[in-house]
């Protein structure tokens, strides 16, 4: 069982995220061989023109959509974190939906059940929106290593206002 | 199809009636896309010389074949195609954002809209249902208030919109079509085309797939493109932005200031590239599938206008700037904004303006006609309040609202001398007199002054040609470069994007052949070059415009270049325009008054419409 500091997925950064939604057709065209952000698992969100970020799975420790599953068709993968979807028990009634705080679970329009980033586990080059985003805003990312960039990043702001100072 | 969504949607707004028609492959190759596709929808459904406000005229909305895919900028942008009440010839305008991704996904390659709604609505385009709502309630708002109304009362966060201002509403001939709340479709007059149907906005959801016909190939010519816009062929826009040029113009003596009064700003490091994005700029953001994102969001810290946002580039600030004798950032800016607001071409606004301040300085107004207002070159006040004029049609905006061309009919005296326009467009950034290939691809320039019909310009400021001279086999350059924007404009790619076409009609061949799986070849893609440009010419021709129309600015024939500097003393003399023109016409194998031959039509397949033009 991987542990919570190992688990993966992946972030963006609002800093460099200039909303082109290549992200959203890098995702679409993998998944599903079509250009269509209605499919992506990762979505744009531009609140305004200084606003945007893309948002998907951040694989919670307590996820909320596996906890409101009616009919337990969703689990997280003991190895992974990964959020998984048994088909079969999934009626897309939408609860998991209304329970993500993230708006990562999504309805598929035509399968009908709902689905959400899986890190792209199959494909050797990780996830296809991390590898097209040319602006590197993207990242695959464990809750730790966010930590220490955050950590690293306000220090060296605070050494930089000093330097300045002086 | 691929790439194509292979249907035309067609809208009555006097009825709300809808119908749709299937894109031939045929038709498709024939025009492309996007103008060259929306300049063939024009002139199918017109049979004979309209007003441009008349509910006959069609508005065509189109895209490209690689709307709606991951290709970059291709991906993203749509055009808009009319009768031009600005110039009588055909109004083209395109412009990028998000817009034409969602009609791709709602299943059309172009929206042809004719006559008038008997009050105003906005058109709903949610995939299959199409209908009109009222829009009383968003009537007299800016495009962005009316973006955000209508996809609250929608509830989609993801519909697109794009709408028209009060100018437009205005019936203003210097408005423009705004979509995604910065990206404008600004010139030619097209957001009075829309105003006088009474349509207030086009908003649109799309849910389809987009597919191209050669998956594993496209994806690999992304990555190609990718990796261009990362390199130096886009550097100018990802870092500085197109401002850049403002600097550099200024530097060669090539940046109209005060109304072509000068052609160099004594002031312009105060507004230079480097200033703004040092202490205005706060963000660059890209359009959709943009891999060189160039949008550059400038936010006032401190000082008048605190607070205010906007979006700018070298032409925005050049027109509200130098243009105007204005060196102060804060009042750029927030003109900029208030064109954003009006839906205002800022282009045509500032040369308005200038033209404006140009009359007042050589006593050609009276102090009623002012209202208070003294425009002198440099008054940074007079020109956020003449905008804010302009935008609602009072006073002298009302004068001004219609460009210098009517302006000028109303001023009347020798002010038509001043008014900085050719075909009643008026001119962009770049000073005519010093840049004597620019000064023929603006004379010949189907919509009117624009640099980037042919993007010709590049030849004059890298010093590929004797910027100075007008010499035989011009016309040829102008003519090799409005093909390739034909094409691209056709597909659209964004101008900026244009230096990442290293192969030009190669990589366009490959780049269409790739998406659509219509094979075709560089010299096919040149061919449909000719045919757009030829298109653009009937519809010119039958709105009465001849080789008279293909001329330059007054000031540009008769006032010399006054500043120090190699261009000192320079104009382009009436000898040296019929030289270029006669060069061009025979370049693009038309006749001694700019026309294709019968035989020419008939080897485009335009032969329907050579009653156009009469032979010699």
């Amino acid at each position: 069982m991987v542990k919570i500091h190992q688990r993966k997925f992946i972030s963006a950064d609002p800093e460099k995220c200039v909303g082109c939604q290549i992200c959203e057709y890098a995702c679409s065209y993998s998944k599903e061989k079509a250009y269509n952000p209605i499919k992506s698992r990762i979505r744009l969100v531009r609140v305004n023109q200084l606003a945007n970020m893309a948002v998907t799975c951040r694989l919670c420790e307590e996820p909320a959509c596996v906890a409101a599953c009616p009919r337990n068709a969703l689990s997280q993968s003991e190895d992974t974190g990964n959020i998984v979807l048994d088909k079969d028990k999934c009626n897309g009634c939408g609860w998991c939906i209304e329970a993500c705080d993230y708006g990562a679970m999504m309805l598929h329009p035509e399968t009908k059940v709902v689905y959400v980033c899986d890190l792209c586990k199959d494909k050797p080059d990780g996830p296809q929106c991390v590898k097209w985003c040319p602006e590197e805003a993207l990242t695959v990312v464990t809750s730790d290593t966010l930590a220490q960039k955050a950590r690293i990043s306000v220090i060296k702001k605070l050494f930089q206002e000093k330097e300045e100072k002086q | 199809m691929f790439g194509y969504a292979g249907k035309i949607l067609y809208v009555d707004l006097a009825t709300g009636k809808t119908r749709t028609e299937k894109l031939s492959e045929e038709t498709a190759k024939k025009y492309v896309g996007g103008i060259g596709l929306g300049m063939h929808l024009w002139l199918s459904n017109t049979k004979t010389r309209m007003d441009a406000f008349s509910p006959e005229n069609p508005l065509v909305l189109a895209l490209g074949p690689l709307s709606g895919t991951m290709f970059p900028t291709g991906g993203n942008g749509h055009a808009f195609i009319s009768k031009s009440p600005a110039t009588g010839g055909v109004a083209e305008a395109v412009a990028h954002g998000t817009f034409g991704t969602e009609l791709k996904r709602a299943g059309y390659d172009a929206v042809v809209m004719t006559g008038k709604a008997e009050k105003p609505v906005y058109l709903f385009i949610d995939d299959d249902s199409v209908k009109l709502r009222d829009a009383s309630h968003i009537w007299g708002r800016s495009p962005g208030e009316a973006d955000d109304v209508i996809r609250d009362e929608l509830g989609d966060y993801y519909i697109r919109v794009a709408a028209i201002g009060l100018a437009g509403e205005k019936l203003s001939k210097i408005s423009g079509i705004l979509n995604d709340k910065t990206h404008v479709a600004g010139r030619t007059g097209l957001g009075a085309v829309m105003g006088s149907k009474n349509l207030k906005a086009i908003a649109v959801r799309g849910t389809c797939d987009v597919a191209v016909a050669k998956p594993a190939e496209f994806l690999d010519l992304v990555q190609e493109f990718h990796e261009r816009m990362k390199g130096p062929a886009a550097k100018k826009y990802r870092t500085l932005g197109s401002i850049e040029s403002l600097s550099i113009n200024n530097d060669l003596t090539c940046m109209p200031t005060n109304n072509y009064e000068m052609a160099h700003f004594m002031n312009a490091d105060k507004i230079s590239g480097e200033v703004l994005n040092e202490h205005f700029v706060i963000k660059i953001i890209a359009c959709n599938s943009c891999a060189m994102r160039c949008e550059h969001e400038a936010i006032i810290r401190e000082g008048a206008y605190k607070g205010t946002m906007t979006r700018l580039e070298y032409d925005n600030v050049w027109a509200l700037g130098p243009n105007c004798g204005i060196d102060q950032p804060n009042f750029i800016i927030k003109a900029a904004e208030r064109c954003y607001y009006y839906g205002l071409d800022a282009t045509s606004t500032g040369v308005a303006i200038s033209f404006l301040m140009d009359c007042h300085e050589k006593g050609l107004l009276s102090h009623e006609q002012l209202e208070g207002i003294d425009p002198h070159f440099g008054n940074a006040n007079a020109l956020v309040n003449l905008i804010e004029k302009i935008g609602k049609r009072e006073g002298i905006g009302g004068i001004l609202a219609d460009g210098v061309k009517v302006a000028a009919e109303t001023i009347g005296k020798n002010s038509a001398e001043l008014a900085q326009h050719i075909k009643g467009l008026e001119v962009t950034g770049y000073d005519l007199r010093c840049l004597k290939t620019a000064a023929l691809g603006a004379a010949v320039s189907f919509r009117g002054a624009d640099h980037t019909r042919s993007g010709v310009l590049v030849l004059d400021l890298k010093g590929i040609v004797e910027s100075l001279k007008a010499e035989v086999g011009r016309g040829k350059l102008v003519k090799e470069f409005e093909d390739v924007t034909n094409l691209l404009d056709s597909l659209m790619i964004c101008k900026n994007a244009k230096g990442t076409f290293y192969g030009e009609l190669v990589d366009i061949a490959k780049v269409y052949s790739i998406t659509t799986g219509i094979e075709v070849t560089p010299e096919e893609m040149a061919v449909a070059g000719q045919r757009i440009q030829t298109l653009a010419k009937l519809i010119n021709t039958r709105g009465g415009l001849t080789r008279e129309d293909d001329t330059l600015p007054w000031k540009v024939m008769n006032k010399p270049v006054p500043d120090d500097g190699p261009a000192k003393g320079s104009v382009v003399t009436k000898e040296e325009l019929d030289l270029l023109l006669d060069d061009y016409y025979q370049a693009r194998g038309w006749t001694k008054q700019g026309l294709p031959t019968k035989t020419q039509l008939k080897e485009l397949g335009l032969e329907a419409y050579a009653d156009i033009v009469k032979e010699d």
